[in-house]
């Protein structure tokens, strides 16, 4: 059996965004970069499928070379190899375009739900409808038994069993699996697994994003007094008027 | 030329933030100067209504399957093509989300998720949208001639035209999908947590899943969701489909009532945009105090009864 995991790069959680350039440019100044946490799902439980099905994960990542220290990260949770695509992703269509010309022959493709940067989460049914196969977003749970594969996925309001024969692509949500930690070995052995790097075939962009803006500060808190704590709804009701 | 506008039907209803998609795509349409065809798949719901919130044509695919992204992103590009539309607003709900990048891949579309902003039109077609999952803002140019537009939940007013809508009949039908739906399983009568309008969110300052009814109770007198915060979720006092934050999700309501969340960067990149925002926290130097309207400095337990009471009156 043979997986593609697709892995994002993105400023670690604790990151505080801010813009130069005129609020043109994400200022990346200090900014610490990591595996995407819903990336690191998709390539812990396509490991485990691969392992107990005697497949391969192939790790695929669409960006410059400062992202190769997270592509060895995910080589060293034990994937057996990765492509990199040496292009700047520039949006999340151009990304897809980019990864389906290296995604056929792969049974199961995995992708995280979104990216926590861009939060598209558009690159699953972007590959699945450029491949024409089926793509399950939100999945909680895979499982390959009899020839088949089958998904929890989170729907509005609730959750839904599917199953398909595959080639599929599904994304991955929290509650999937437990990220894996590296170990020292799979960190020594990450060095020399092989890193490919390919030139970018596709396609104009879609979409340009110009200027970005940070929210509007508050103006400042009105604390109410624990002992008439019940005021609150008062002041929700006819004040704010949103209750 | 149109503006199709993907009216989600669940549980044989429209959702609330179908009738807000479909008023966004009115005001599309009036910029564009075009008309606002709404497409409905599934049952039960009844069409015409749609009028009153702007659809001037209403086409209805009947079926009782389940939704697959496949399947619906053919029916939806087949009733694109027919009404020649320019424009595709859907709902970023999980079924909207599933939907649109596999239409924006069939019909060669410019997509953007997330959009919190009408169009801006002077200059080519730029939307604004959430990023960093909440920390900011950008603006986004879209390049294709077609567009899709997926718009977060609550971020709309849903308006009344007063008009009613012509329904037909849609050419199309469903498309052929790859998946089987074994099982749906889904909580009725609760308010989904992406589109409620109020949201009750309980942090480590619970102390406990055993004192969720507190939570709850404030919820049910307020017509609210219930979320909670990572830690409550990783320690599995709540399920992780309520755990809102930078890796949870995102929910813009109008009033965010969050009870014993310290307020870390990680969870208010979730909820900083909520209309209003209330922190009750024991802890005065906690960071929720300062991303919040307002605030309660006092122990959860005590407080919380007190906003139950007065909520019920």
């Amino acid at each position: 059996m043979k997986i593609l995991a697709c892995i994002s790069v993105v400023p670690d959680t604790t990151t505080k965004i801010t813009f130069t350039e005129n609020n043109t440019q994400f200022n990346t100044a200090g900014v610490q970069y990591i595996l995407n946490p819903y990336d690191e799902l998709a390539v812990t439980r396509g490991l485990e499928i691969a392992e107990a099905n005697g497949g391969t994960l192939t790790i695929v990542h669409v960006g410059k070379a400062d992202a190769e220290p997270v592509i060895r990260k995910a080589l060293s949770m034990g994937a057996n190899e990765a492509i990199r695509i040496d292009a700047e992703p520039t949006d999340a269509q151009y990304v897809a375009e980019e990864i389906a010309k290296i995604a056929g022959g792969y049974d199961l493709i995995l992708t995280g739900r979104e990216s926590i940067d861009y939060n598209g989460g558009a690159v699953c049914g972007l590959l699945g409808s450029v491949l024409g196969i089926p793509s399950i977003n939100v999945v909680t749970r895979i499982d390959y038994a009899n020839g088949k594969f089958s998904f929890d996925r989170d729907i509005d309001g609730g959750r839904e069993t599917v199953s398909c024969a595959g080639p599929c692509v599904a994304s991955a949500q929290k509650d999937l699996c437990e990220p894996r930690i590296p170990n020292m070995r799979g960190i020594m052995a990450a060095r020399t697994k092989p890193l490919q790097v390919l030139a970018p075939q596709a396609s104009a962009n879609y979409a340009d994003y110009t200027a970005y803006e940070l929210p509007a500060a508050k103006s400042g808190v009105r604390l109410i007094d624990v002992s008439e704590a019940g005021k609150l709804i008062d002041i929700l009701r006819n004040e704010a008027k949103v209750i | 030329m149109s503006v199709l506008v993907f009216a989600e039907i669940s549980d044989g209803k429209f959702k609330k933030a179908t009738y807000e998609a479909v008023s966004y795509g009115r005001q599309v349409a009036d910029m564009l100067g075009s008309k606002v065809v709404a497409i409905a798949i599934g049952s039960g719901a009844d069409s015409s209504v749609l009028g009153e919130y702007g659809a001037h044509v209403v086409k209805t695919i009947e079926t009782s399957d389940s939704f697959t992204a496949d399947a619906y992103a053919a029916a939806v590009n087949a009733s694109a093509n027919e009404v020649s539309a320019s424009t595709v607003i859907i709902s970023n709900t999980y079924t909207g989300k599933s939907l649109a990048p596999r239409l924006a891949q069939l019909m060669g579309a410019s997509l953007a998720t997330n959009v919190v902003s009408l169009p801006d039109t002077q200059n080519g077609f730029k939307v604004k949208r959430s990023v960093f999952s909440g920390k900011a803002f950008a603006f986004v140019n879209l390049q294709r001639d077609k567009k899709i537009i997926a718009i977060t939940p609550n971020s709309f007013e849903i308006k009344s035209f007063g008009e009613s809508a012509t329904v037909e009949t849609a050419s199309g039908s469903l498309g052929t999908t790859g998946l089987s739906v074994e099982a749906v399983n889904k909580v009725t009568g609760k308010i989904p947590l992406t589109e409620a309008e109020v949201v009750v969110s309980g942090g480590r300052g619970m102390k406990g899943p055993e004192n969720w009814h507190l939570i709850e109770d404030l919820a049910s007198a307020l017509g609210a969701a219930t979320a909670c915060s990572k830690p409550v979720s990783d320690m599995d006092w709540r399920p992780h489909s309520e755990h809102v934050g930078q890796t949870g999700i995102t929910i813009k309501p109008n009033l965010y009532i969050a009870v014993g969340i310290s307020g870390a960067i990680q969870h208010l990149a979730g909820v900083s945009s909520s209309k209003v925002i209330v922190a009750i926290n024991k802890d005065p130097e906690a960071p929720f105090f300062k991303a919040a309207d307002y605030g309660i400095v006092g122990d959860a337990f005590e407080v919380l009864p007190q906003l139950i009471s007065a909520a019920k009156n």
